[in-house]
């Protein structure tokens, strides 16, 4: 019936619309079908990075379109590389990486463990640990710089109600020791439920007969914990460490809205700096160069870890 | 049917007249760009004059001061047509004449009678000189400004305050005249019960993302001796910004940083400071001559409440950081001949007049040459006082890449508390070094 359907319509085709339709191959549709999407890639991914590429071996400023751009082979390289502020900048952000990371991690996981539990009233706890990483982060920066505030901020007046220290003197975003940690303590609360998302996919995919297996062999909760839960649930906490990696090492908006980078130069990361180098002094040629070298970094980085991931899934 | 086809056709023809006319009417409307802060406001009122006599409407772009330098600058940057006019930052001269970002305005001047004999001289080298100190005109000057400071004129009057402070420093408690007096007046303050509430000394710029620290603390390294190059030969900085008088200067702003500013104060430029002010929180304020007229209308901290003062003198000088801006035509609108009509009305006296009464500062000699103009707000004579010592920032076109590092360099120093003011001058003097030999000026 459905031949006879597909043989009519092919009879009734015009000749000429027939004949095109049958020039297009299989594959040749499929290439029709996503070169949209390809050319819009090309445009807006691959010819910038390209174009990037090319202005890191030049001179060229965004701010000076009539001056003559001059080819600097590797001089803009040498430069970033051999600059003191720069690396400066690069352990900031490796400091600022570590530490969210782990946080994250740590209290991120034992959520997702508790959650697991199924208590009673878990999915409305779910829900209400999930709030912060709904909100933007410019909301998030703004409201947090509030909390910061020494003289009226919530933050500084609990932290003086626990540790006795006048409010005034709790400087969270002034402080060059706890500047950092501020930044630190809002990526954490803000996207630690991200983590705890992925782990708890994690936790829930390991089978309960595993565990009824390990419940006939006595096996006591923390060696269950160590034995079943840990190495099974590790591929996704791993899964969320790269997410986050490379999320963080580029952080930009939280960092911008609490403390632009300041007290001095205490929280600028990598892409402070190259914001000032590219949109502030106009360094276009200098800040492609370090655009480059942060993207071959977390490129690189991200490999190795794909690859660390890919040998514990194995396992 | 006849009738109502033409009836329908009339009300057509009449609808598309008045559409082509009120599109010819907004063709000539013109853009002018500026910063969001209180002298635009007083320039939309003024404009409405400028409408009624010529029919050109106005329409505004303002961008807040955080973002003002980043929009605009990528505006002209990117040849983009928003702007027909534009008030833009006096550092960024340089940039703008050498980039062809705006019209050159001496042959205008020279027909139009616009002399520029007529403006205040250190608004006409600050605001519309390229090169500097040459007559190549780039802007009418438009916003005359100047760093300056506020005092609680009301807490300075406690007799017992008044009373304590002569017992402690030996002098009367007053508007400070130099700078180891405006450390004693900070250092009272700081922390004082006054009126049942914690009050500070002084609020003074820190801010590190734009240009604040760099706006606050030359006003205080002028004074101690610092100066941007040997002025008998460019460019030549060694010894000059990092003199052990120009170190002295920074160590200075530091020790009035770290002893008498409020909590949290590490990151003030002039909307933070003037809050500072305003919520009754500290009894000095460092803050451009713009914030003055508000401040003054303010219930709480104005009228009898507030004093005003001139940067105070150092041991090497007497300067204050200049602010403000000129008004020039964007070489990218097509709308110049109107644009320069607006200069043309914006140059009158009469305007000029009207400008500093709504609450702008006029830079036009007749206006703050006039007897009556120091009585004519309580602000104006200071503002006087503190634009006869004017000095300003590098003008040249990399003029952004120099602030930057200013800003690293003394944010690190002042606020972070990295390493000596010596080392911080020094490390200036190789950024400045090296971003002028990046364009070939050494």
């Amino acid at each position: 019936m459905l031949d006879r359907t597909a043989d009519n319509v092919a009879r009734a085709t015009p000749e000429p619309l027939a004949k095109k339709i049958r020039g297009i191959s299989d594959k040749g549709l499929a290439w029709l079908f996503i070169s949209p999407t390809i050319l819009l890639l090309l445009a807006i991914n691959i010819f910038p990075l390209f174009w990037a590429i090319y202005l890191s071996f030049t001179n060229y400023r965004a701010n000076r379109p009539n001056e003559v751009v001059k080819n600097l082979g590797l001089a803009n390289y040498q430069r970033i590389l051999g600059d003191q502020d720069i690396w400066i900048a690069m352990q900031t952000t490796a400091h600022f990486v570590f530490w969210t990371i782990l946080l994250q991690t740590v209290i991120g996981f034992t959520l997702a463990w508790l959650i697991d539990r199924k208590f009673r009233g878990h999915a409305f706890w779910t829900t209400v640990i999930l709030v912060p990483m709904m909100l933007s982060p410019a909301v998030v920066g703004n409201f947090w710089r509030f909390l910061y505030e020494p003289q009226i901020g919530l933050f500084s007046y609990v932290v003086s109600f626990v540790t006795g220290i006048p409010p005034t003197n709790v400087q969270m975003l002034s402080n060059v020791e706890l500047a950092p940690w501020s930044i630190i303590i809002v990526d954490t609360w803000m996207w630690t439920p991200y983590v705890m998302l992925i782990c708890l996919a994690g936790l829930r995919s390991i089978p309960e007969y595993i565990y009824e297996a390990a419940e006939v062999d006595r096996a006591s909760n923390w060696r269950q914990f160590w034995s079943i839960t840990l190495p099974m649930a590790l591929p996704f906490i791993m899964l969320a460490v790269l997410f986050r990696g490379i999320e963080n090492f580029k952080m930009f908006d939280m960092v911008n809205l609490l403390t632009g980078g300041g007290p001095g130069s205490t929280t600028e990361v990598a892409s402070i700096t190259l914001k000032r180098q590219a949109f502030e002094s106009w360094r276009t040629g200098y800040s492609s160069a370090f655009a480059i070298i942060l993207f071959v970094a977390v490129f690189g980085l991200a490999n190795i870890y794909v690859k660390a991931l890919n040998k514990v899934k194995q396992r | 049917m006849k009738s109502t086809l033409k009836l329908a056709l009339g009300l057509a023809s009449a609808i598309f007249a008045s559409t082509a006319v009120s599109n010819v009417a907004h063709a000539e409307d013109l853009t002018l760009c500026w910063a969001a802060w209180d002298p635009a406001n007083a320039l939309v009122e003024l404009s409405k004059d400028f409408t009624k006599q010529t029919g050109i409407g106005m329409k505004f772009e303002f961008v807040p001061w955080t973002n003002y330098a980043d929009r605009f600058l990528n505006e002209l940057n990117s040849h983009g047509k928003l702007c027909d006019l534009i008030i833009g930052d006096s550092q960024w001269i340089g940039g703008a004449a050498e980039n062809g970002h705006y019209v050159k305005l001496n042959d205008f001047f020279d027909k139009e009678h616009i002399s520029m004999d007529d403006f205040v001289p250190a608004t006409v080298v600050g605001y519309s000189e390229w090169p500097k100190n040459t007559p190549n005109y780039w802007a009418l000057p438009a916003m005359g400004d100047v760093v300056g400071w506020t005092y609680r004129k009301d807490w300075f009057s406690k007799p017992e305050l008044q009373k304590e402070f002569k017992e402690k420093y030996g002098w009367e408690l007053g508007p400070p005249k130099t700078y180891d007096q405006l450390m004693q007046i900070a250092e009272f303050f700081q922390k004082r019960q006054i009126d049942g509430k914690t009050v500070y000394g002084a609020s003074i710029y820190t801010e590190r993302g734009s240009e604040g620290i760099t706006m606050g603390v030359t006003n205080v390294l002028y004074d101690y001796g610092f100066d941007y190059q040997n002025p008998k030969k460019a460019y030549e900085m060694q010894g000059f910004v990092n003199s052990a008088d120009a170190a002295k200067g920074l160590e200075f702003y530091k020790k009035l940083y770290d002893c008498c500013t409020p909590p949290g104060s590490s990151n003030v430029y002039m909307g933070e400071s003037a809050d500072a002010f305003k919520s009754g929180q500290v009894a000095l304020h460092m803050n451009f001559a713009f914030t003055w007229p508000g401040l003054y209308k303010d219930e709480k901290v104005g009228g009898d409440k507030i004093g005003f003062f001139a940067n105070p003198a150092g041991p090497k000088g007497h300067f204050a950081q200049l602010g403000g801006q000129g008004i020039s035509v964007v070489s990218y609108s097509d709308k110049q001949e109107s644009a320069l009509k607006y200069i043309k009305w914006f140059a009158n006296k009469d305007v000029q007049a009207k400008w500093w009464a709504l609450g702008g500062y006029s830079c036009l000699n007749a206006v703050v040459n006039d007897p009556k103009f120091p009585s004519s707000q309580p602000y104006a004579s200071t503002f006087l006082e503190s634009m006869a010592i004017v000095k300003d920032f590098w003008a040249e076109p990399s003029y952004a890449t120099l602030l930057q590092a200013m800003q690293k360099r003394v944010h690190d120093y002042v606020v972070a508390d990295k390493g000596t003011a010596q080392e911080a001058l020094d490390s200036l003097v190789k950024d400045w070094t090296q971003t002028f030999q990046d364009d070939g000026k050494m």
